[in-house]
């Protein structure tokens, strides 16, 4: 946070997220940097683009296609002192590093009371509405929600992206960092038949220069509103937020941003004013975050809940391919359960 | 094509099985045992391609009179020695205790290495302060190898008031940063990998230190040791890559991990890295391989993998029974015999040692045992005495204790 007006750049989610790493290469001697195609290359998503040639191929390298092996060399590398930012490819090929992450990275500190520890974070592009069929659109975050010890964030615009990937790599604490990828050029709010408005148009792509940190933990207030709390993170937020204007509802619409830590105070005020939520997320409903969610804004909120939580999600089906737009849940989804709740009595 | 039509007999699975089977005679007729001395020592700077053949063989220093023969035994001073015979009868004596702890109830668990004292003895002993271990559930060794508190150890055994990982890890896995000795996890084969990262940081941070590796035999199946050796092979880090093969995975003999017509040690060609293949009974041949490997990594000459022959004498683990899946006295039959007496008979020829000595050390070190126990039995074991508060099952999940921990915390009442 600053004191001063920065110095901004417009950016898209992308270059913010290069920016962000970046600056700590920059910064910290200890942070490295590596994945598939990573290095030389700068990442299939362009995410790590002329890092290797600005901080050298001992800081910035190629990785073997292993997940597991990136996970687990990160986890050695943190243990001796550094810093490891690695990324996986995309979320859904995060599976085989789920040993080293939740059993190992997770667990590191607790077990040996905090003599190791695992300073990572892992990066993954994450979400559907891009065509990815089965294996390109998941959207993983409940498997690391469920495992103490890590810490799970998705920010929805550049600016967050660049202050939450700086807090990440400075947390000393485990991190999953999962970038909606849909979202890497420009907001999304499920409209496809639109043209894509690129970040440039969109103030959150208005990000600092510099070092600057966005708070893991700390949820957002995107639309600020009396009838109904909508609890939303990644590309749903501006589906959320489209829904809000089409169906003329006052939504108060909270970007979650961090799902662990969690920003309960911030869910259960705003709650506990409007009386309503409707849950959003891509990812499949059974055992989703939303079920977490549900759960936890029926125990801090019952008496001042008008009508039954609606959770919106991704069907209980693989992704996928052709029937995308029937899969992701758009602003007409979002808004049926607007009206849904407005409705109850 | 018609069924009368089809020439090929039924296909069969093969399923590997152990030579011998409880009440058997124990045989181990199909292991050759190389001559003492008969393997070369190559420069450390080797190419792996120029060693390959010690991949299959086995480096042995010690003969069946105790004699210590050939290019390895070179250079080993008379006081490493016997610091190697000691630290092999104090990790037995720790072993026994810790059993007998086990059987009265006093710890929920816990696992020996009666059989392969030399390896991890022999490596610490090899290794510099500052290098890391990433141990099995099965290097004790290399913590009794150091001038280390046995009390550290029972406590964390007992999970008692002074253990310092406060109760929340299974017996006998470990944490002993300043000894080098890396977080025991109880998943397979996790560690292995993490070496490998260990060692590249200390490359991309141009120290010198080196990362130890451990595995066994079984859990080389699992992915993380072929992903280990990837990396290793890729980005050439100071790493020595340990292969404890002791025969047995819990009730599965080395053959359903894939050693029945192959060594551990050749797997290591296929990823372009050295291997040695070395007596694992042998102290003098563990201390001397473990040196070689230790300099070249140390040196930038890269990782080496090394397989211990050896054969896992005791149970499993005190949860398991033996006797269930392979003959009583298969130990006995073992041809690489026991560290212990092999190092022993060593000493006493080169007149280092004696019958008595050896009578007497084994008095003291059970004496040391007892009295390290009693001491930590006086901070309390599992089920008797205090113990770690509640509060702190939930310290150290994260750094800073988060808000939902600190709510449970509270709905615990403390």
């Amino acid at each position: 946070m600053f004191d001063d007006k920065p110095e901004t750049t417009r950016m898209n989610m992308i270059q913010a997220i290069r920016d962000a790493q970046d600056v700590m290469l920059g910064k910290d001697e200890n942070v490295v940097v590596f994945g598939e195609d990573v290095g030389y290359f700068g990442g299939v998503f362009r995410c790590t683009e002329g890092l290797q040639a600005k901080y050298g191929k001992q800081r910035v390298f190629d990785a073997p296609i292993s997940e597991s092996g990136i996970v687990g060399a990160a986890i050695g590398m943190g243990a001796y002192g550094l810093r490891p930012c690695v990324e996986v490819q995309f979320a859904d090929y995060v599976f085989p590093a789920y040993d080293q992450i939740s059993q190992e990275a997770a667990r590191l500190r607790y077990r040996s009371n905090g003599q190791f520890t695992a300073p990572l974070v892992i990066r993954m592009p994450t979400g559907g509405g891009i065509f990815g069929g089965q294996t390109h659109s998941q959207s993983p975050e409940t498997l690391f929600t469920h495992v103490s010890g890590l810490k799970t964030v998705i920010p929805s615009n550049p600016y967050d992206a660049k202050g939450m990937l700086i807090a990440s790599i400075e947390d000393d604490d485990p991190v999953i960092f999962l970038e909606p990828k849909r979202l890497y050029n420009g907001p999304f709010d499920g409209h496809h038949d639109k043209p894509v408005v690129p970040w440039s148009k969109h103030p959150k792509g208005e990000v600092p220069t510099g070092h600057y940190t966005v708070p893991l933990g700390k949820a957002d207030i995107v639309r600020e509103g009396k009838d109904v709390t909508i609890l939303a993170y990644g590309t749903m937020v501006f589906v959320a937020e489209t829904a809000a204007n089409e169906t003329g509802i006052d939504a108060e619409i909270i970007d979650l941003r961090s799902l662990l830590p969690l920003d309960i105070e911030t869910i259960v005020e705003s709650v506990k004013k409007t009386g309503r939520c409707v849950i959003v997320h891509e990812a499949t409903i059974t055992s989703g975050f939303g079920g977490e969610l549900s759960a936890l804004v029926q125990e801090e909120c019952f008496y001042h809940l008008e009508a039954p939580i609606e959770r919106v999600a991704g069907w209980d089906t693989p992704y996928p391919h052709a029937q995308e737009w029937h899969y992701f849940p758009g602003p007409a989804r979002v808004g049926e359960a607007l009206k849904s709740v407005m409705e109850a009595v | 094509m018609t069924r009368e039509e089809n020439d090929y007999a039924p296909l069969k699975l093969h399923v590997p099985e152990p030579p011998v089977r409880p009440g058997d005679t124990p045989t181990f007729d199909k292991f050759e045992v190389p001559e003492a001395g008969s393997v070369r020592k190559p420069p450390i700077d080797t190419d792996f391609d120029d060693i390959r053949d010690l991949g299959f063989d086995i480096i042995r220093v010690l003969d069946d009179e105790g004699k210590a023969v050939g290019p390895w035994a070179e250079d080993i001073s008379d006081e490493q020695l016997q610091a190697g015979l000691r630290a092999m009868m104090r990790t037995r004596a720790f072993d026994e205790r810790m059993l007998k702890a086990q059987r009265q109830g006093k710890t929920s668990f816990y696992i020996q290495c009666t059989g392969e004292e030399a390896i991890a003895t022999g490596h610490q002993l090899a290794l510099r302060q500052g290098d890391m271990n990433f141990p099995t559930y099965r290097q004790q060794g290399l913590l009794l190898a150091q001038d280390m508190d046995l009390g550290r150890m029972m406590n964390q055994i007992y999970s008692n008031e002074k253990d310092e990982l406060r109760g929340r890890q299974l017996p006998v896995l470990y944490s002993f940063k300043e000894e080098g000795f890396f977080t025991i996890s109880g998943n397979l084969s996790t560690q292995y990998i993490q070496a490998v990262g260990w060692a590249m940081a200390s490359a991309i941070k141009g120290d010198t230190k080196v990362a130890s590796a451990w595995i066994g035999d079984g859990a080389t199946a699992e992915g993380d040791f072929h992903t280990a050796l990837v990396f290793a092979s890729v980005y050439k880090p100071p790493v020595i890559l340990n292969v404890v093969d002791n025969q047995w995975a819990i009730s599965s003999f080395h053959g359903i991990a894939g050693a029945e017509s192959s060594t551990f040690a050749e797997r290591a060609h296929g990823y372009g890295l050295p291997s040695l293949r070395v007596d694992g009974n042998d102290w003098v041949a563990v201390y001397a391989a473990s040196r070689w490997a230790i300099e070249r990594a140390r040196r930038g000459h890269g990782p080496t993998m090394i397989e211990w022959v050896t054969y896992r004498a005791g149970a499993h683990s005190t949860s398991d029974d033996p006797s269930k899946y392979r003959p009583k006295t298969e130990h006995e039959a073992w041809p690489l015999g026991d560290p212990i007496k092999r190092m022993k008979q060593h000493l006493i020829a080169r007149g280092l040692w004696s019958e008595e000595r050896h009578t007497q050390a084994e008095a003291q070190y059970a004496d040391e045992m007892r009295e390290a126990a009693i001491e930590a039995e006086s901070n309390g074991t599992l089920h008797d005495g205090p113990g770690p508060s509640a509060a702190e099952m939930f310290e150290q999940v994260y750094k800073d204790v988060p808000p939902h921990l600190r709510r449970q915390r509270q709905k615990m009442g403390i």
